[in-house]
């Protein structure tokens, strides 16, 4: 009786995730995946075979556009953990009590309004007859309007605004759970700044690190509004793509294809960026 | 330039904004000792300790170690190393790169500082541990490699923070001998603070009793247990009967006291400037008091009197005996000899006792 009603138990908290996974996560991709799997012969006659993924690689368009999407995503990550950092630290170390809530709250304050409306306040800002075209001209440093929108720096720096929670909130659990006397102990057997740095706190906070890198870098290679919306017409992201395969072209096998190879390629990107600073999942999730 | 003390405080002080946590110590620690600092639970020993780290500014005074002014010294650059309350090894690293943690820092090359890191693991006695994981030692064992990360950098002073308090009973034991071991081994100058009498009063040469900011009295082990100069020296270290008196008469530093339950006393002034009227504070050790059978034997003590035995503490050779006095039914504690003479004392059963004036040392009650 007891082991039955501890798997009914079990079974019941299990359900909501497991259906979850399966009717909006597995359900869908099964499907996408036999709609990539069925080429175009002819007006309404299919056939089945791996047609679609070979145009990926064939025309020069596609993989382009994945290999710039795939890096820009990569520099964003390194530009959040850069700037995301020393915020973290910041909060973690160097503040107690209300002011660090505080603090923490303001990451989070750009998160209550949606994200088209976050990425119109950058057009505001940014475009040609916007606050920072404007005020450099009041300035004097520029002579006429500047179209600051539309460029890989806008699209850099709107990924950049987006994703920055999602790597400072990984990082400051990380580090407060960074105990300060080791890096008092640090500093008391002689170690700058710097090695300290080196060789304690970033060992130590590389668990949130990693999870923060990871997060970020998919969300920024799976991101949609904000590359169309601050790099244009122009802007050649992946998602871009796949989204005009199954809207504009109406080719639901293209796009369907182009889905599953976002997926593949960045779970290899991932994979391989893990193998390459020696880090592993499970090192990551177990703490 | 042999007597140039290693470390040298001169009314160091430490303020927190309306606190005043350390307040205008001065004490020096000659080369190669062991000098403790002794004192209750927030009296400012770990504040002290970290001043003389460089962890933290003193409000005013001044600090020298091998007579050099350290108090513009940044912590990494101070030549003293300092063993954590909670030893504060990086997990990050195994035990061979927390020893040479220091030495790389110094630029010193792989090879030395491998020989360097086998040899002072070695004298700590635990050889060949270097590629093992923080995780994989004992508590005792981490105890060591904490002070052998500090000691193969070779300061001036090791300091240590309570480094005990994390271990059970039985460990401290054994770790008290094996600090005094490795403390006399190293010829290292050590600053130890701890709260807990024992270790201070085994290991050390020199100890400073601490109490809310100030060092009450410094001195040997010795020193303090057997003159001790203020009412809470005597009431910390070491074991004490306690009695609140009145002076009823002094005739120098013989004093005669009259107890708030009505007992007559005999007693020293240990602290001076005691006069007939003035509240005092008295104090007898357990071992001063002698046990008799007969009353003959104690009548000659100057304080004596009889008691009912009301418990026997049987603890080896720290037995004790909770006796109350027949007179007034005060409770005394006394010290069971070692001898086994009154080994079948029971409960209720009536023994004559006594001390001598000199062991009943006085001072002026606080407050
Ligand atoms: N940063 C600080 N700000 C304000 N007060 C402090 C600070 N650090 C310590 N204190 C106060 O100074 C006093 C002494 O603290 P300290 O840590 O030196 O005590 P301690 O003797 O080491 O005690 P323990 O044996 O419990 O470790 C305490 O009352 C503490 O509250
Ligand atoms: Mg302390």
């Amino acid at each position: 009786m007891s082991k039955d009603g501890s798997r009914l138990g079990l079974i019941l908290l299990m359900a909501p995730l497991l259906l979850w996974l399966v009717t909006l996560i597995i359900l869908p991709h099964i499907g996408l995946f036999v709609v990539s799997l069925s080429e175009k012969v002819g007006v309404r006659t299919y056939e089945t075979g791996f047609g679609n993924y070979a145009v990926f690689f064939t025309e020069p368009l596609y993989w382009n556009t994945f290999a710039r999407t795939a890096y820009m995503s990569i520099m964003a990550t390194a530009l959040t953990l850069l700037i995301g950092f020393p915020v973290a630290y910041y909060i973690a170390k160097l503040t107690r009590g209300r002011s660090k809530t505080t603090l923490f709250l303001m990451c989070l304050i750009p998160f209550w309004v949606s994200e088209l409306v976050r990425t119109f306040g950058w057009m505001i800002l940014l475009r040609e007859t916007g606050v920072l075209s404007s005020f450099l001209q009041y300035l004097g440093v520029i002579n006429g309007p500047v179209e600051f929108l539309y460029n890989d720096f806008a699209i850099m720096t709107g990924l950049v605004y987006t994703s920055m929670l999602f790597m400072v909130v990984p990082l400051v659990t990380t580090l407060d759970s960074l105990d300060d006397s080791l890096i008092e102990a640090g500093y008391d057997l002689g170690a700058s700044s710097l090695s300290i740095l080196r060789e304690i706190i970033i060992p130590h906070a590389m668990p949130g690190i990693v999870s923060g890198c990871i997060v970020v870098f998919m969300l920024s290679l799976g991101n949609y509004l904000t590359p169309i919306l601050l790099g244009g017409k122009d802007s050649l992201w992946f998602t871009g793509l796949i989204y005009s395969q199954f809207i504009t072209r109406f080719n639901w096998e293209l796009g369907s294809a182009f889905g599953f190879l976002l997926l593949g390629l960045s779970s290899v990107i991932v994979f391989a960026a893990l193998k390459l600073t020696g880090q592993s999942l499970g090192k990551t999730m177990g703490r | 330039m042999t007597d140039v003390p290693d470390l040298e405080c001169r009314a160091l002080s430490k303020r927190f904004d309306s606190f005043e946590a350390v307040k205008a110590i001065s004490f020096e620690v000659p080369k190669g000792s062991f000098f403790s600092i002794l004192g209750p639970s927030g009296c400012g020993k770990t504040t002290l300790l970290r001043m003389i780290a460089g962890f933290q500014a003193p409000t005013s005074g001044d600090l020298r170690i091998k007579g050099r002014s350290v108090l513009d010294v940044p912590p990494n650059k101070r030549p003293v190393s300092m063993v954590f309350q909670h030893l504060a090894l990086f997990p990050m690293m195994n035990i061979g790169a927390n020893v040479g943690f220091g030495l790389r820092q110094r630029g010193v090359g792989k090879a030395q500082i491998k020989a360097q890191v086998d040899r002072v693991l070695e004298r700590v006695g635990l050889a060949g541990v270097a590629d093992r994981s923080v995780d994989s030692l004992s508590g005792g064992q981490k105890q060591r490699v904490a002070i052998a990360r500090c000691m193969v950098l070779e300061p001036d002073v090791l300091l240590l923070d309570e480094p005990l308090g994390a271990l059970d009973l039985k460990l401290r034991e054994h770790m008290k001998i094996e600090l005094k071991r490795l403390q006399s081994e190293f010829n290292t100058t050590f600053v130890y603070i701890t709260h807990d009498q024992s270790e201070a009063l085994v290991m050390s040469d020199q100890i400073a009793v601490m109490n809310r900011g100030v060092f009450e009295q410094i001195g040997t082990a010795k020193e303090l247990y057997y003159e001790p100069k203020t009412a809470f020296v005597a009431g910390f270290v070491g074991e004490a009967n306690k009695y609140r008196a009145k002076v009823s008469r002094a005739n120098g530093k013989q004093l005669e006291l009259l107890t708030e339950d009505g007992i007559a006393l005999h007693g020293l002034d240990a602290g001076g400037g005691l006069r007939p009227g003035d509240a005092a504070q008295v104090f007898v050790r357990p071992e001063a008091i002698r046990l008799s059978r007969r009353a003959a034997d104690t009548q000659d003590l100057g304080n004596a009197s009889a008691g009912v035995v009301d418990s026997v503490l049987f603890n080896g050779a720290n037995s004790q005996l909770i006796l109350r006095d027949a007179a007034n039914g005060a409770e005394i504690s006394v010290a069971l000899p070692q001898t086994g003479a009154f080994r079948d004392l029971n409960k209720g059963d009536t023994v004559y006792f006594g001390w001598e004036p000199e062991q009943t040392r006085c001072y002026r009650a606080e407050g």
